[in-house]
Parts: C-alpha cells; structure tokens; sequence
C-alpha cells in the first residue's frame, strides 16, 4: 500500500512498514546515522537522526519511526539542527579531542558531523573516561576512550558474524563496550574479522599497524624486503585515492610498490593458484579414498579460529591447506631464499591483505618454521592506502608494472579468490581437469557467484555429481552448519569465508564500504575472469614450473611438509 | 564452591534467557559473588555469549564480581546521607582503602559495597561494616572505624 508523505514540502510517496529513514534515502535526503545499519533492526540509541514533525513539533528518530499517511516532516529544521547539535556536544563532552593524532583523522563520523553542524567550541565539559588502551590482540587495537557507545560493531560482531565477542559493560556514563569481564580482546572468543572496524564511526577500533616495523626494514640496506598482494587489493586500493569504485589498479600498484622500496613484488594470486593445485588434489583424495567430507576450506583465518573455537568436532572437516599468504610465505623463505642465492634471515616477508585476521594467521605458531614467522608483516588495504600517502606517490601519474616472475604470475582462477565463491570456483575447474583429463565447458558457475549469504551448485564431473555449498558471513556459515550437525549428508565441498562477500568485503578494506561498493569489486573480479585467457590454476605455468623444479606433486612430501597444516581446539571466553 | 553452581543450575531445569537475572542473583547469593566461572557456566548452561551475560550483570548494580573482604563496608548513598555528605566518605574510603567501589582490596581485608538506602536516615551519613551500624560519620573518623577492623582479632 501506499502512502502519501510530506517531506520538507515536497509530496512523497512511501510504502507502508518504510521507515521515514529509508523514505528519505530513497529519495536522495540526507539524514544523519550513527547507530543505525542498514538493513538491521534500528536500536534508537543515538537520536541524531531525528526529524520534525511539523503539525506537532515533535522530534522523531526517522531511523525507528514507521512513516504514516500523510505524515509532515521536516528534516533540517531550525529545532532539528539545534538538537543534533547538542547531542554532537554532548558525544563529544567526554571525547579525547586528539583528532591530529588519531588514525581516523578525516575519516571519523563524529568529525564529519561536529564539523557539518558548527560544533565550534566545547559547551559541555564532561568528564573524560580513562579507559585503557587494549593492545592485547594481534589484529585489533581497542581505544574505548574514542568510543562514542553507537553500538555498531556489537551488532556487527553478534548478528553478521554470529560470535558476540564484544558488548556493553556497565551502564550511564561508566558505560564502555568491551570482551566479557572487561578483559583483553585475546581472551574472547574474537575472530580478528575486522568486520567492527569498517563499521565504526570513529578511532575507537583500529588495526593493529605493521607499519612501523615495515618501515624499519625498508630502511635497513642489509633487508631484502618482499611484498605479496592478496587477490583483492588491486579492486579495492582504488577508492582509497578517490578513484572509481571496483577499478582495477593491479599495475599502478605493483609500480608504487616498488617506488616505495620494495624489493620483489609477488602476487598472492600465484599462490591461490598453488591452494587450488592441493586443495583439489586433497578434495578429489577425500572422496575416492572415503575420507571426511563435507571438506571445507582453510584461506579464512577468521573462520578457522571460528572453527577452532565453536566448531572443534569440524576440525577434520578443514582443508589441511595453508592460506595463500602462508604458502607463498612458505616458498619465499625457502625455495626463492635458496634458488636466488639470499639468506633467508634477511628476508623480510609483507603480505598485503584485505584482512586484519591475516596479522594474526601471520604470527600463528604452525606458521613458523624454527623460530622464525614465514611472514613478518601483514598490512591492511588501508594501511597500504597510508603507506602510499607516505611516500607522497601519485597513483594517478605513473605507469603500471608487472609483477616479478617466478612468483607473480596468476591465472584468473587465482584471482576469484577475492569474491565469495572464488575458491569454489577455482577449484572446481582444476578437479575436473584432475579427474576427467578435461577442462569444463563452461567455467563460470553462477549459482555460487553473487552476494547471497548461502549458495549451492550441484556440478558434474564425469559421473560424479559434486555438490557444494558456498558461505559467507559466520552467521550464514552457523546456519550452513547446522544443517550438516543436524545430518544433511550431501555435500562433498563447502567455502566459508567469515566477512560478507569474502574477502572484497574483508575487514582490511576501505573503512565504510557499502554493498554498492562490494558489487563493484566483485564485477571487477568476474570481468578479469572474463578477459584473461589463463583461467584454471593448472595452467599457470610458473605453478607447472614450481611442481616440475622444486615441490613434486601436490599432497606429496614436499607439498605436506611446505604448503599444509594443522588445526587445534581453542579455549576461549566464548 | 563450584559445586553449587552446577546445583542452582539443575534447579532451573529449562531455564531460558528471561530467568537469567535470577539465576544471577542466586549465584550471588550463595558464592557471594559472580566469579568468571559462574559467567562461563551460566552462558554454557542458557546458550549465551559470556560478554552478553556480563554486560547485563554489569548494568545492574547489585551484582558483585570479586568475592567479598574478610570485611564488608556498605556505605549508603540514599538521599538523606547524600545531602549529609556521604560522596565524600565514600571518596575517602576509596583512597584510603585504595580500592572502589564493588570491589575489594588486594590483601582480601576489606571490600565496599554502595547500597541505595540502608533505612537508617537519622544516623545519616551511615555505614555498616560487617552488619554493624556507623553513625554520623565523617572523612576522618571513618578511617578510624576501618582501622579497628583490621587489627581486630577474630
Ligand atoms: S574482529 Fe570480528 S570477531 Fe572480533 S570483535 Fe570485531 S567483529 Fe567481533
Ligand atoms: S567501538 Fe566504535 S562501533 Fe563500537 S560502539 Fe564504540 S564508537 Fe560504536
Ligand atoms: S541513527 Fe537513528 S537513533 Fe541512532
């Protein structure tokens, strides 16, 4: 049914169960949020969406409040303006007010809007919270004393990701957003998703910097310093430098990567190709010889600590590969190391990922071989963005570069890995090849492309009919597996990545991406799938040069010794 | 100890997240306090995240999550003993106990507890310390009162 709206004196119309919030959007009016997500139950807590409805005067939050017939409503009121104003004060009371030195700075909502509503002096002097620092994960650093209470990374961390690590603690003004008792977040049950981060409107969540350290090894001439980039970053960087969403800057980037001083750049979409050489060779294992199946797949450091901590009877279940990142750890440190003649205690290992769960998979104990991690540093898409800034490098004025080779040549299966499904994908085409001598048909599967939060594909391999289910998002990963406790016996292969649409999507990336952006990064994965001509990972011919020089064939001792890995029940703060 | 946890438990049979708070307050009743185990039983027990069972534990302000000192300081913060000044005491008390509010000191000797009104008006500014009553008191002489606690032998 529809209803008719008065919005600033223009006739609109609305449907009925619309909030006034969605009507406004809709139609192109802006209308302040803080507390709100989209597509979430509103919580109405911060009130700074409020509207006026002019027949009363009454100020509405637009972001709970139902429209109805005939509804009058003004958004930007003198009264309005005036109470946003004052609830900007008022965040801002207790608010550290070191913008200059925060990692935020001209990036932060609370800016944006003290700015945007001539917050101009401080009226209210509240007092200042002292709560500390929480430095104590691998990924994630906590600042609750920039915390403005909106909420979003509780529900974030709750209903996207299913895990509840955080909450609210305490309440009025001793109020504080925190792991249960208040401890370190390495004691909770957290991921290192990130998936907080991007939804936080101010410095109050941050990753962890590798930064510092980088720097010092660029600096130190005795380094050899040797960067990967993950599959996504080259769809995603783009928008850090105001350029196109979803643009594909996969050159320009390996050329600033060199500009700032690294001295080898690899693409991590090489070693994806590598995952998919063991993985199927390890699926198509499993299923001729009998082994655990429903196989599910490892590249997600949030989900294997997920797995680890909520699922231990799942565990066998897990692909025992190593990420991307890991293998091409892995290879750098010895067979690069030992063919090129460097030492590889001078090598100084920096993988470029859309994730801050990677710094932690980086410092995993399994992912050491004698004391020394095959990655030293793990930075964010947005970190990159800070460290091109740095260098004061103009993306928008240098010619794009190819990756060094061996080690930076992909296929474009190896690059779906960025998107939900990706791995799937990859990996259904190489096992075919594998079992049937032939290559598909057709490659593209477009049951299991897209951004749906569960999705499944039955395809035929010779006479096996291989079903799959592909996941992302832990919440939608909890449903799947219910489904399989509860004894749903016909899946051979299931994908699950922990933040929605994969890893375009990943907690590393862009701060405020929303589902437009998502959909452009993954159109520009699929059209680089489109274009390219090499698009199975046993085609890619440094792959075919690594396994003939060096490793053998897949799952074979050098393979199992380099590129797998095993999982372990965590005890945690659930 | 943890024994009673399990027993409160079993006596809730069937229990959903609505009688969280109750079990909650009979946790506190018997142990004295919510110990991090309690949380972790309970949240095993109801199919509830730890943080979210502390976060509601904590917006209430009758639960405790360090056990109780050998003594136990109330200090009432109910209207007539505001009027009379007993944010200061409890200020005073803080310092010189080196401790908050809730909690309880390092050596286990004492722990404070702010209660709403003890119904002792008259006597305001009051506090009691392991059940008994303290008049009229003031920055200073509730150090005194503290210091008799201490070296008092059981
Ligand atoms: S990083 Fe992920 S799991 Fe950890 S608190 Fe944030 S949203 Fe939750
Ligand atoms: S940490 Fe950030 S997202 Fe979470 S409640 Fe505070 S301001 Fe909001
Ligand atoms: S955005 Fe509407 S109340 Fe917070």
């Amino acid at each position: 049914m529809n209803l008719n709206i008065l919005v600033n004196n223009q006739p609109l119309t609305a449907e009925k169960g619309q909030t006034i919030l969605e009507v406004l959007n809709k139609n192109g009016i802006k209308v302040p949020t803080l507390c709100h997500i989209k597509d979430m139950l509103p919580s109405g807590a911060c009130r700074i969406c409020l509207v006026e409805q002019r027949k009363t005067g009454k100020l509405v939050p637009s972001c709970s409040q139902p429209v109805e017939e005939g509804m009058d409503i003004i958004t930007n009121s003198p009264k309005v303006n005036e109470a946003r104003k004052t609830i900007i004060e008022l965040l801002l009371s207790n608010h550290p007010d070191d913008c200059l030195y925060c990692s935020r700075n001209l990036n932060c909502e609370l800016q944006t809007l003290s700015n945007n509503y001539h917050v101009r002096e401080r009226q209210v002097r509240g007092v200042k919270n002292n709560h500390h620092l929480d430095l104590s994960s691998a990924s994630i650093v906590r600042d609750p004393a920039k915390c403005i209470l909106c909420g979003r990374c509780v529900r974030v961390c709750e209903e996207t990701m299913g895990i509840s690590a955080i909450d609210f603690i305490n309440r009025g003004s001793n109020s504080v957003v925190g792991p249960a008792f208040n401890k370190g977040l390495n004691t909770s049950s957290c991921v290192n998703c990130g998936q907080c981060i991007v939804v936080c409107p101010t410095g109050a969540l941050t990753e962890k910097s590798h930064i510092p350290e980088l720097l010092e090894a660029l600096n130190d001439p005795k380094k050899i310093v040797i960067v990967q980039h993950a599959p996504s970053i080259s769809v995603s960087l783009a928008e850090e430098f105001g350029m196109e969403t979803g643009k594909d800057i996969n050159g320009i980037m390996n050329a600033a990567l060199r500009k700032i001083g690294f001295d080898r750049v690899f693409d991590t979409s090489f070693s994806a190709d590598l995952t998919i050489m063991e993985e199927s060779a390890e699926l198509i294992h499993r299923i001729v010889n009998g082994g655990v199946l429903p196989m599910i797949t490892s590249c997600c450091p949030g989900w294997v600590k997920f797995a680890e901590e909520f699922y231990p009877e799942f565990l066998p279940h897990l692909s025992t590969c190593k990420s991307p990142q890991q293998m091409l750890g892995a290879i750098i440190k010895t067979h690069y190391a030992t063919t090129t003649g460097i030492n590889s205690e001078d090598i100084f290992s920096v993988s470029i990922m859309p994730c801050t769960a990677k710094k932690f998979e980086g410092q995993r104990a399994e992912m050491t071989s004698k004391g020394i991690s095959n990655i030293d540093a793990v930075l964010t898409t947005r970190e990159l963005a800070e460290l091109i800034k740095l260098y004061e490098i103009d993306l928008h004025n240098i010619e794009p570069e190819l990756a060094d080779s061996p080690l930076g040549l992909r296929s474009s299966a190896g690059k779906l890995f960025a998107s939900t499904g990706g791995v799937m994908e990859a990996a259904i085409r190489t096992a075919h090849y594998k079992l049937t001598g032939k290559e598909l048909v057709k490659f593209k599967i477009n049951e299991i492309r897209g951004t749906h939060g569960i999705k499944e594909a039955t395809i035929k391999i010779g006479d096996l009919d291989l079903n799959v289910a592909v996941t992302s998002g832990l919440q939608n990963a909890k449903d799947l597996l219910a489904q399989v406790k509860e004894g749903r016996m016909d899946l051979h292969f299931i994908e699950i990545m922990a933040c929605p649409g994969g890893c375009i999507g990943g907690g590393g990336q862009p701060i405020n991406s929303d589902e437009n952006a998502l959909k452009a990064r993954m159109k520009s994965i699929y059209s680089i799938d489109e274009r390219e001509s090499i698009k199975v990972s046993h085609k890619n011919p440094e792959i075919i040069d690594l396994y003939n020089e060096f490793l053998g064939k897949p799952l074979e001792e050098m393979s199992h010794h380099l590129l797998h890995t095993t999982y372990e029940e965590r005890d945690v703060l659930k | 100890m943890l024994k009673e946890i399990d027993i409160i438990l079993d006596e809730h049979e069937g229990a959903a997240r609505e009688d969280l708070i109750p079990i909650l307050q009979e946790i506190q009743e018997n142990q004295g306090y919510i110990s991090e185990n309690a949380i972790v039983k309970v949240g095993d027990y109801l199919n509830l995240p730890t943080s979210k069972i502390y976060g509601v534990a904590t917006f209430y302000n009758q639960f405790r999550f360090e056990p109780k000192g050998k003594h136990h300081i109330q200090v009432c913060r109910g209207t007539a003993c505001h009027v009379l000044g007993s944010s200061t005491v409890l200020d005073q008390l803080e310092k010189h106990l080196k401790t908050k509010a809730d909690q309880t000191t390092r050596d286990g000797m004492f722990s404070i507890e702010v209660v709403a009104c003890i119904g002792a008006c008259g006597l305001a500014p009051v506090i009691c310390v392991d059940g008994e009553f303290y008049a009229k008191v003031t920055s200073d002489s509730i150090k005194e009162i503290v210091e008799t606690y201490r070296n008092k032998i059981d």
